[in-house]
């Protein structure tokens, strides 16, 4: 008995010597997620160990970790399968990243994306249709469909339409062009979702084209020949349409230097042409002008304000033409009326005479160059207004 | 290769009569020798009338570079110049500006010109006038455009910007790939 009990212990504690215990005692517990059968160790690893037999360790601790995770399949539900045990696996906890990129979206016609925007739902129809000639239900398309209007043996000519036009033809025609606009919808569809360029925007069928349309119409039309329009007629006074596109033309590589050097010269020459020249003198004189028409139109509209022009005396010298050569800032005159022309005199400007009217308004030299008066008189007439000569004079 | 067409001539002689002026016409019209301007790759060169014609035996795909690459015209129809034209401005350079020796380095390494590296600028330079960068020795440097006039220049604190960097001859290291 004894023997037999000895035994008994002998083969368990060999058993345990070969096979491992299923108990695996972890510092963390592990990270198991059963739906993609994946064990997560976070535990640090024992660096003696590793480092004393890397092989040996990094088996141990494969076996422990498949152990924890073949516990936790035991634990899972199971059933029973031709004499198979068979355990279900939950769903995968962990996110794994997809393989293939993700699709791209569909590309919406234009249609769909205008009614995507405007709210337009899609209205389902059946497939069968009423037709109320044949008292049954037909396909609403295809073949042997309802409503079909090619079997129509007779047309009604309607309203105001010319009675000798084949309406069958007219059918026909409006169906051709209806599938033709259809095929070209589609395939700017296609270009536009392929990001091509948009063909043929300027030729769409339409009711009623507009001026421009009809123009690329015709440029196209042209030059639609074998010889690509170099024979077309042209129409007396017909211009070039602006549709007929533009051939680049340039100089002979090895045409004659002399003739390009003397046009770039000439190019040169005229580089800055278009640009204007300020004149500056012009320019402030404008300026004083321009001062001096709003004081002129102040005092006209208050007679009796304060007075901003005296006597001559009393205007500083500054409606005093001095004499001795250029007036180059004619500031004379500038307080306004200058009565009693008399002291108008410029005796200055080269020997030109100025008389202001007698008791009239001199307006003219007002802060204008007078650089002409060379010789030359100019005189207001008596009591009238001289108002020439506000711009420049420049008599050179 | 060919010649320029008038629109790209006076977009390419505007750009260079900012630096050298009216001095275009020497390098039209030379005495020694016919010179003419070549477009090819979008970029202009100055080449001697015979040497172009031997460069046209070349074609278009295999020729890289002809005579002096002035610049090149943009996408966007503009007209750069580049450092290569630094030997044709220089002599004929209406405005001229001198870095100190201390700021050469870095105008060399592509950095704007500031009132303290400023050596000597061109009496009456008016502003965003294209002027040619020499260094204290006369050595042209690059070019650029003056960010302000020579008045202004006076009156500025010396870390204000007197010149805008448009070229310089570091380019020849920096940028040697693209230059031709």
């Amino acid at each position: 008995m004894a023997d037999l009990v000895a035994s008994v212990l002998r083969s368990v504690a060999e058993k345990e010597t070969k096979y491992k215990t299923i108990e695996v005692l972890k510092d963390i517990d592990v990270d198991i997620d059963e739906g993609n059968l994946l064990v997560s160790d976070t535990n640090p690893f024992d660096l003696t160990k590793f480092r004393s037999n890397k092989e040996d360790f990094f088996k141990n601790l494969a076996r422990d970790n498949t152990q924890l995770l073949i516990n936790r399949i035991w634990q899972l539900p199971t059933e029973k399968e031709d004499d198979v045990i068979v355990a279900k696996l939950p769903e995968p906890k962990t996110k794994i990243p997809r393989e293939k990129p993700i699709p791209s979206a569909k590309h919406v016609t234009k249609w769909e994306h205008y009614a995507r925007l405007k709210g337009i739902a899609r209205r389902k129809k059946g497939r069968m249709e009423w037709d109320e000639q044949a008292k049954e239900w037909r396909p609403r398309w295809g073949y042997k469909r309802a409503n079909d209007e090619t079997k129509d043996w007779f047309i009604e000519i309607p309203d105001n339409a010319d009675p000798y036009e084949d309406q069958f033809e007219k059918r026909k025609k409006e169906k051709k062009e209806r599938t033709a606009k259809n095929e070209l919808q589609r395939l700017r569809n296609i270009a536009r979702s392929q990001k091509m360029k948009v063909p043929g925007v300027g030729l769409t069928p339409t009711e009623n084209p507009s001026k421009e349309q009809l123009g690329k119409v015709l440029a196209m039309a042209k030059k639609s020949t074998a010889s690509i329009g170099t024979f077309t007629e042209t129409l007396p006074m017909e211009k070039t349409s602006k549709y007929a596109g533009k051939k680049r033309k340039f100089e002979p590589n090895y045409g004659d230097i002399k003739k390009e050097t003397s046009k770039q010269l000439e190019i040169f020459k005229n580089l800055h042409s278009d640009q204007p020249v300020v004149d500056v003198n012009k320019a402030s004189n404008l300026v004083l002008n321009q001062e001096d028409a709003s004081r002129a139109k102040w005092k006209k509209e208050n007679p009796f304000g304060p007075k901003k022009s005296g006597k001559r005396s009393k205007m500083g010298g500054r409606g005093y033409y001095k004499g001795g050569g250029k007036e180059k800032k004619g500031k004379g005159g500038r307080g306004g009326n200058m009565k009693g022309g008399r002291g108008g005199n410029m005796k200055g400007g080269r020997g030109g005479n100025m008389k202001g009217g007698r008791g009239g308004n001199m307006k003219g030299g007002r802060g204008g160059n007078m650089k002409g008066g060379r010789g030359g008189n100019m005189k207001g007439g008596r009591g009238g207004n001289m108002k020439g000569g506000r711009g420049f004079f420049s008599n050179k | 290769m060919r010649p320029l067409t008038d629109e790209e001539t006076k977009t390419f002689f505007e750009k260079l009569s900012k630096y050298i002026g009216e001095n275009i016409k020497l390098l039209i019209d030379r005495p020694d020798g016919a010179y003419c301007f070549r477009l090819h790759n979008d970029r202009v060169f100055y080449v001697r009338e015979d040497l172009m014609k031997r460069a046209g035996n070349i074609s278009r795909e295999n020729l890289i570079s002809l005579g002096t690459c002035f610049g090149k015209f943009t996408k966007a129809g503009k007209f750069r110049l580049h450092i290569t034209a630094l030997d044709y401005l220089a002599p004929y350079a209406k405005f001229k500006v001198w870095v100190k020796s201390s700021a050469e380095q870095q105008f060399l390494y592509g950095h704007h010109i500031m009132k303290s590296g400023l050596g000597r600028i061109t009496e009456n330079t008016p502003q965003y006038q294209g002027v040619i960068v020499y260094s204290m020795h006369d050595l042209p440097l690059g070019f650029g455009v003056a960010a302000k006039s020579t008045q202004e220049c006076r009156h500025t604190d010396p870390m204000t910007l007197v010149a805008f960097h448009q070229a310089d001859i570091g380019e020849y290291i920096r940028s040697e790939e693209t230059l031709l």
